[in-house]
């Protein structure tokens, strides 16, 4: 057992399984991830988020990988957070990323963390932030977040970073299946991945088109579409160089600082969401209320209403919400 | 509230390819709730250390089919330790004969589990061990 | 019990013995294959639809359902080959001798992981792993260790060595030269399937591209130079072993096979000048009938698609002709002498089956490497079908039998819709590079774990008739030094000391211009070989030629 303080020391001499430790403290809501970030919170913000997402096999941890590999020729650290989903049955999960980047595993500028999603609501998203912040306060320059464009939770991830990418291929999930899963809406930068399959064309062609026809308002980020070939390294400058792009364009205006601030709502309301539903459930005394109203013929409505009411009272009060 | 997953790194040291062993535990470990973080084939002992410290895992599993196995759990061993990962579990499985078995549980390298185990037996022995650590623990809190 | 009546119709008995089994109470077990099919309590005729002609023939006519030959084993037996390597060349070499004295007919090589990962054994990642399960072969010069004293030009060796099997095989035929042997006289096979490497096994060198094209080399040098070598051994056991089905082994494996031919003509090879010299390695597993069903089918599907499809006109081109070994994965650690039985009956399948070879596995291989007791056993069992059990004298035996040849006929359909399938995602290198091989394999391998665990499936000694005491502490264990890999170091740093550097530099070269051109890569290796470069220095000239192949992530 070791205290936050003790961690955050680990931290600061520049031990890596801190880092770990304390991504899992954040995962597992434990109590001393809140004093361990705020000692370090004033490190945190320089480090650079960019998001990778997008269907099942369409190369996202090889293209993570390879603009890993870029990155370190230019001399930056790495840090890696890669999200699959939990099965719904066990709880539990395969996390098999990390096979495409193992060539990372004996760098030290590059550290890569795998995270389950867990099906939390927002909690996961709060607990990517998290390990996002701590790799940061570590000071890892460029923190990459691969997660598989599937269910909302995964989707929720993006909100850990400044840029997303969204990556699509031949086959895998073309561009009307991907405005249907509403990942145009969130990418930032498009990128068609195994450009050299047959296919490859039509799917650039129709994101443009996408991109083109859709609504924007005046002044917002038009995002580009990207061709690259990750499995053999070709294409992947072009899709960093839009990473760059939009992080120049987010630099104007006060961008960055509004898309941060979303950032740290979003972390906000998770940790209220999931603090509150473990003092209103955790004891167990609502639960035995629900019931012995519904036992007295209540409808569930009634019941609900009933308890939020009750309850309403006590949430706003400061001391209640305070820590996670 | 705490949600406290055990967190298990699976992985094939060595140059034997043979990983049918090593895959149906990961899924059987994954359908008991734990998280596996599988390294797939060909790892040295330290790219497996290296990643048990980044994924801050309870439990390493390695599958041994090459007789490398008095070799490779000692290393593993060793890399973990240099980590400071001295209270990670090690266990492992394969083609290891039982006096090899005993003399590396004997030396406290790892737990080994003999061909024909049952993969549920393993499940439940990780549990069973991790419960006693938690309770230790505190209970995890 | 059941009507007695002289008088029933075929039809009236069909009904009564329906009714009877309805009312029958029958055991509490799951009356399935391996592979988990339903099978019926009786086979009948209208089970099977049966040709004759088009689809048994006779033995040694097409479609070779009944055997490659027509005299089957009266004209020959089948070629009894114990798979053995171990330590250094010099104690597999004595091993060989062994054997050969023993009454085995041809020689099969084990080489331990290093090697077949294409890494000397002096190489810090080989450490703990030299010779360990197979023999270690850096260069030449062990290779001429291995075969000392033992005539290259009439013995049959068996190579199982894939991702560098063209660096051995150059190894074997420079030997050979050393002896006075022209490749034309080698006779043998390299096992060679690295396809099935990246399915199964995984020991692979290089990305699946490049290592094809070493393939359609080694196929173009060999029908040129040696003749009578077998150039790819299209390995279905590895793929069982990992976990398949008998019908995944059997469709995985011809799916290879067809892989093969394809890059062999699109290299300009005329089919007929290299598909004889291609042949099979399948597994025999417990399940009796659908193991001698799976060898039956595989031969008439690979005819009826050589002769159909590739238009291959050469009878020889047409015939499956496979080596078998006992299921490696049916063994038990418990109660390990009762492997002996397994073995016996997995043989006896491959036999009826109509293989042209067969290695049986020894009892106690689930703990280590067999001793020498073991291993003679295992060929005695062999020796026993041969001489005792009369099942040598017919051909194919269970031709005909209801159950047989509908059990042939649905593992036959089996294959042609997984045909279909790969056809539909690509074929073999597309659906290896998106692991869809490996992810059917896994799906299988672990349904099967759970149906041993759930009771669903019997193993003696594993789920049923287990013992307290276990005996498997009592077996006398073949232990390797560990002193092998010092050494094997040793030498190679001796063999470095005395070889003309020039020389060796020269040769790497030149690979590396191969490698970059059209030139034959073969030919290169065996210049290689005869100038002492090693295996661990030509294969990284091919790996940084050529590039990596990087696991798919399946799970």
């Amino acid at each position: 057992m070791s205290s936050a303080a003790d961690i955050v020391e680990r931290l600061r001499a520049g031990e890596r399984v801190a880092v770990a430790r304390l991504i899992s403290w954040a995962e597992n809501g434990d109590a001393r991830f809140a004093e361990a970030l705020g000692s370090v919170f004033e490190d945190v913000g320089r480090g650079r988020r960019t998001g990778i997402t997008g269907p099942p096999g369409a190369g996202k941890s090889t293209l993570t990988n390879e603009l890993t590999g870029l990155q370190r020729a230019a001399g930056r650290t790495v840090g890696i957070l890669a999200v699959d989903p939990s099965s719904p049955f066990s709880g539990g999960a395969l996390l098999g990323d990390r096979i495409r980047m193992e060539e990372r595993t004996s760098d030290p500028g590059v550290f890569i963390r795998s995270m389950a999603s867990r099906g939390s609501h927002g909690g996961l998203a709060r607990a990517a932030i998290d390990a996002c912040d701590v790799m940061d306060a570590f000071g890892y320059e460029e923190l990459l977040v691969e997660t598989v464009g599937v269910g909302q939770a995964e989707f929720d991830v993006m909100e850990a970073v400044d840029t997303v990418v969204v990556v699509l291929c031949p086959g895998a999930g073309d561009g009307i299946q991907a405005m249907k899963a509403g990942l145009l809406e969130v990418a930032d930068v498009l990128v068609v991945n195994k450009a050299d399959v047959a296919g490859a064309e039509r799917l650039l062609t129709d994101l443009e088109d996408a991109v083109a026809l859709r609504r924007r308002a005046e002044g917002a980020w038009e995002p580009p579409v990207v061709a690259c070939s990750a499995g053999r390294g070709e294409g992947v400058e072009g899709v960093w160089e839009a990473v760059e792009h939009h992080r120049r364009w987010l630099a104007e205006d006060g961008r960055l600082r509004a898309r941060r601030a979303r950032l740290r709502i979003a972390q906000v309301r998770g940790a209220v969401a999931e603090g509150l539903a473990a003092r209103l459930w955790g004891s167990g005394g609502l639960t035995e209320r629900a019931r012995s109203l519904l036992e007295e013929g209540g409808t569930p409505y009634d019941v609900a209403a009933d308890l939020l009411s009750a309850v309403s009272a006590r949430v706003v009060e400061p001391e209640e919400v305070s820590g996670s | 509230m705490t949600d406290r997953k055990i967190r298990v790194l699976v992985g094939k040291p060595g140059l034997d390819g043979h990983d049918r062993g090593a895959k149906t535990v990961a899924t059987v470990l994954r359908d008991h709730g734990m998280e596996v973080i599988y390294t797939g084939l060909h790892q040295t002992p330290e790219m497996i250390a290296e990643v048990a410290a980044q994924e801050d895992v309870d439990v390493v599993g390695l599958s041994i089919l090459s007789g490398a196995h008095m070799e490779l759990f000692p290393r593993v061993r060793a890399e973990l330790e240099q980590r400071g990962l001295g209270e990670v579990m090690l266990v492992g499985g394969g083609i290891i004969p039982p006096e090899d078995a005993a003399a590396l549980e004997a030396q406290g390298y790892a737990r080994l589990f003999g061909p024909g185990t049952p993969t549920e037996e393993i499940a439940e022995w990780i549990k069973a061990r991790m419960g006693e650590r938690l309770a230790a623990e505190g209970g995890g809190a | 019990m059941s009507p007695h009546t002289d008088s029933v119709t075929s039809v009236d008995a069909r009904a009564l013995w329906t009714e009877a089994m309805a009312a029958a109470r029958l055991r509490e077990a799951s009356f399935t294959t391996l592979s988990g099919d339903e099978l019926r309590a009786v086979y009948g005729p209208e089970d099977v639809d049966l040709d004759s002609e088009r689809d048994l023939g006779w033995p040694g006519q097409f479609p070779f359902t009944r055997g490659v030959h027509p005299s089957m084993y009266r004209g020959r037996l089948w070629t009894m080959r114990q798979f053995a390597g171990f330590g250094t060349a010099r104690q597999t070499n004595e091993r060989f001798k062994f054997l050969l004295e023993h009454g085995q007919t041809g020689l099969s090589v084990a080489f331990d992981f290093p090697t077949l990962m294409g890494y000397d054994s002096d190489d810090a990642i080989a450490a703990g792993e030299v010779g360990q399960v197979g023999v270690a072969i850096s260069s030449l010069a062990d290779m001429e260790t291995l075969m000392d004293g033992i005539p290259m030009g009439e013995v049959s060796t068996s190579m199982t060595i894939n991702g560098p099997a063209s660096i051995l095989l150059a190894f074997y035929i420079a030997a050979a030269q050393n002896q006075g042997v022209d490749p034309a006289a080698i006779r043998g096979t390299v096992q060679n399937d690295i396809l099935k490497e990246y399915q199964a096994q995984h020991a692979w060198l290089v990305a699946p591209e490049p290592a094809l094209r070493m393939v359609t080399d080694m196929m173009a040098w060999c029908s040129e130079h040696a003749p009578q070598w077998n150039t790819i051994s299209i390995s279905g056991y590895h793929i069982r072993e990992a976990g398949s089905t008998a019908a995944q082994e059997l469709a995985f494996t011809l799916a290879n096979g067809m892989e093969y031919v394809r890059r062999g003509v699109a290299a300009g090879l005329d089919v007929d000048a290299f598909a004889p010299r291609l042949s099979f390695f399948f597994d025999s597993h417990l399940d009796f009938f659908e193991e001698i069903a799976k060898f039956r089918a595989a031969r008439r599907i690979w005819a009826r698609k050589m002769r159909e499809e590739f238009g291959a006109r050469d009878p020889r081109s047409w015939m499956c002709r496979f080596h078998t070994q006992t299921a490696g994965v049916s063994l038990t650690a418990q109660q390990p002498e009762n492997n002996i039985v397994r073995t016996a009956f997995e043989a006896l399948a491959a036999v009826l089956g109509g293989t042209q070879s067969l290695h049986t596995n020894s009892m106690d291989e689930t703990l280590a490497l067999p001793t020498e007791k073991s291993v003679k056993i295992a060929l005695r069992t062999q020796q026993i079908i041969a001489e005792e059990t009369e099942a040598a004298h017919v051909a194919d035996p269970l031709g005909g039998s209801y159950f047989v040849e509908a059990q042939t006929a649905r593992l036959e359909a089996e294959a042609e819709a997984a045909f279909a399938e790969i056809e539909r995602r690509g074929g073999v290198v597309p659906c290896i590079e998106a692991g869809w091989f490996q992810r059917e394999i896994h799906r299988s391998a672990y349904a099967y774990q759970r149906a041993v665990e759930a009771g669903e499936k019997r193993v003696v000694g594993i789920n049923c008739y287990t013992e307290e005491e276990d005996s498997q502490a009592s077996i006398e264990l073949h232990r390797i030094d560990s002193s092998v890999g010092e050494e094997q170091t040793s030498a190679l740093g001796a063999l470095r000391e005395r070889r003309d550097d020039a020389a060796v530099r020269r040769e790497l070269d030149a690979v590396r211009e191969a490698c970059r051109g059209s030139e034959n890569l073969l030919e290169r290796f065996v210049a290689a070989a005869h100038a002492y470069c090693t295996l661990g220095e030509i294969a990284a000239v091919l790996r940084e030629e050529f590039g990596h192949f990087k696991e798919p992530q399946i799970l």
